[in-house]
């Protein structure tokens, strides 16, 4: 045969597959909203970027008629491309065939591209949009879930992973998101649950429909499963491109530096916070204040709102920050909140990001609810993620750093490299009215007055106790400082612990509390 | 400084926040002392059969019902000396979690 013949041949064969289940499939996929499989990879990364691999994989099923049918591509795309110059690894289950069913060679081609993610030390994308283990293939698809999942847990910490959901994404299958760094939902299309609303009426006699049991707004509101929620999935795309500018490549590389830029003036951090500690502002204000063009990416914006996370950049650098929300139940560590945030920290710390923290908190949210739900243990978890990151971890306490919440929120005790407190701070073991009723309890009790001597004890104690100089004369606060003086101190701060190390003893791995 | 709204108030050790609450917050149910003479269904499921009938004395360890749910035949023991008082239930009735079944004098 001729060259040009066999190229002929391979171009038939090449465009027959890139049909994935057909057009009627296809028209389907759209009716709901939905690209096709390599309509998503073509929209995320860069124009005549993607390279795919594995084009030609068929899987070899014999039973229930499985050998008369043809899977394109076993209705998953793999290959490498890039966003914004950035090579990334990617893989889009396409629902067009079979309803993207995971087999034992759809599963194989995934695992390929995982494996070539972590070789090449380049971040993993996966879209998710499938219906589930291909029944027909039967253990065989359980194994292929086992490989994969087991590949999520070996390369994290080691590259980026991403986890993109559009569409569903129901049993087994939803273990390789909940193991990857950050899960991206879109509403409507996105559907996440291990089982879904048939099983749980017939078993249960619940009624759910599929949005309220595992929809995207679910996930980034109720569960905390999703880190992203986006209205489409062009948003979503651009919230991933996103992320990409903020993250390196891997765990031995620093993110890309950005040219930096000073934060807009209208944004004045003297004139964010309140005095009175029990009055609320947007913490995310303050965080515009400190960082590069006020440019601040936010993290679970849905979720545990009490707890803000996300990222910015110092000096053009990428900087996570953790920062309590006033705003939201006073900024109160609690089971979500904690759990969030100290995810997140270990997150900058695998991946050489220098952590920015925010204190401004009561302490912990009192109630039996919370008792019984763990806070004891989820809690345990900030304490855990903080004192093991090895990053530089900067802390400004803004207002109130009360309790372990103050010990918590990355003290001095928790090797904080460097601690600030504005004038407005109130480190104490407790805020004013709780000590004045313990230590002046005997005065007050025995007081004609009871209620004015209370007040007058509570004033007292603020004015010896609720101010950063107790903490800062005993050096666990390095410096008190102005509001307006934040963003340089921080930046110095950045980079005098640009090179920092700290030995750590020898072990296999800590046993943080989860 | 911004102004917000929706603002309600957090009581944290004595000291009161003025803040937005969560609706897990605003749900969340009051603890209540779980009541032995009562007893409730722990896991939604069918009624398969019942043991008892109301007005019967029953022992601490006594089978009461046997609840049919995720494939597995639960038996339901009473955990008190008592009287069978009130029966909520009968045979094939599917109940939710936490449905009353029985109630012991």
């Amino acid at each position: 045969m001729p060259v040009n013949k066999k190229i002929r041949e391979l171009q038939e064969k090449r465009e027959k597959i890139l049909l994935g289940g057909g057009e009627q499939a296809i028209e389907k996929q759209k009716a709901m909203g939905k690209r096709t499989a390599r309509e998503r990879i073509m929209a995320l990364l860069d124009k005549d970027s993607f390279m795919e691999y594995d084009m030609f994989v068929e899987h070899d099923a014999r039973d229930f008629d499985m050998d008369k049918k043809s899977l394109p591509s076993d209705g998953v795309i793999i290959g490498s491309g890039t966003i914004y110059g950035a090579p990334v690894a990617i893989f889009a289950q396409d629902f067009t065939v079979a309803g993207g069913s995971l087999g034992l060679m759809h599963s194989r081609k995934i695992a390929k591209i995982m494996d070539h993610a972590l070789k090449m030390r380049i971040p993993l994308i996966g879209i998710n949009d499938s219906g589930g283990a291909r029944i027909q293939e039967g253990v065989n698809s359980l194994a292929g879930y086992g490989e994969i999942f087991f590949r999520n847990t070996i390369s994290s910490g080691v590259i980026p992973q991403i986890s993109v959901i559009l569409g569903p994404c129901a049993g087994g299958a939803v273990y390789s998101p909940a193991l990857m760094d950050f899960v991206f939902v879109v509403d409507n299309i996105s559907k996440m649950f291990i089982t879904g609303p048939e099983v749980i009426k017939t078993v249960l006699g619940e009624e759910i429909s599929m949005e309220e049991l595992g929809g995207a707004r679910v996930h980034s509101e109720v569960t905390g499963n999703a880190h992203f929620f986006a209205l489409s999935e062009d948003e979503c795309f651009e919230q991933i491109k996103r992320l990409i500018t903020f993250i390196p490549w891997n765990n031995s590389k620093k993110a890309k530096a950005f040219e930096p830029g000073e934060p807009e003036i209208s944004f004045d951090p003297e004139k964010i916070v309140p005095d009175d500690p029990t009055l609320p502002y947007d913490v995310k204000d303050v965080i515009r204040s400190i960082v590069d063009k006020s440019d601040f990416f936010e993290i679970m914006e849905l979720y545990a709102k009490n707890i803000v996370i996300g990222f910015g950049r110092m000096g053009g650098r990428t900087t996570g920050f953790v920062a309590n929300q006033p705003l939201e139940m006073a900024g109160v560590l609690d089971v979500d909140s904690s759990d969030k945030a100290a995810r997140f920290i270990r997150y900058c710390d695998a991946f050489n990001i220098p952590i920015v923290t925010l204190v401004d908190l009561p302490g912990y949210l009192p109630g039996v609810d919370q008792e019984h739900a763990g806070v004891i243990r989820h809690g345990a978890k900030v304490l855990y993620a903080y004192s093991e990151a090895t990053v530089p971890k900067l802390t400004v306490i803004l207002r109130k750093a009360y309790g372990g919440g103050y010990i918590a929120m990355s003290s001095r005790h928790l090797r904080a490299d460097f601690v600030f407190a504005w004038p407005t701070a109130e480190i104490a073991v407790m805020g004013p009215e709780g000590a004045a009723n313990i230590i002046f309890r005997k005065e007050i009790m025995s007081s004609d007055d009871p209620d004015g001597m209370r007040k007058q004890k509570v004033e007292e104690y603020k004015a010896k106790f609720a101010n950063p100089y107790v903490a800062a004369a005993k050096g666990y606060v390095d410096a008190v400082i102005e509001p307006r003086e934040t963003r340089r101190f921080l930046l110095h701060a950045i980079e005098v612990s640009e090179h920092k190390e700290v030995p750590m003893p020898e072990k296999k791995h800590g046993l943080p509390p989860f | 400084m911004k102004v917000f709204e929706n603002l309600g108030t957090l009581n944290i050790n004595s000291i009161l926040y003025k803040t937005r609450l969560s609706h897990k917050f605003i749900n969340r149910k009051p603890y209540k002392k779980a009541d032995e003479r009562i007893i409730l269904s722990f896991i939604p499921g069918t009624v398969l059969d019942i043991m008892v009938s109301e007005g019967q004395k029953v022992k601490s360890g006594d089978d009461l019902m046997i609840l049919d749910a995720m494939k597995m035949q639960n038996k339901l023991k009473s955990t008190v000396d008592g009287t069978i008082g009130k029966i909520f239930v009968s045979r094939g009735n599917k109940v939710s979690k936490g449905t009353k079944l029985i109630g012991m004098k």
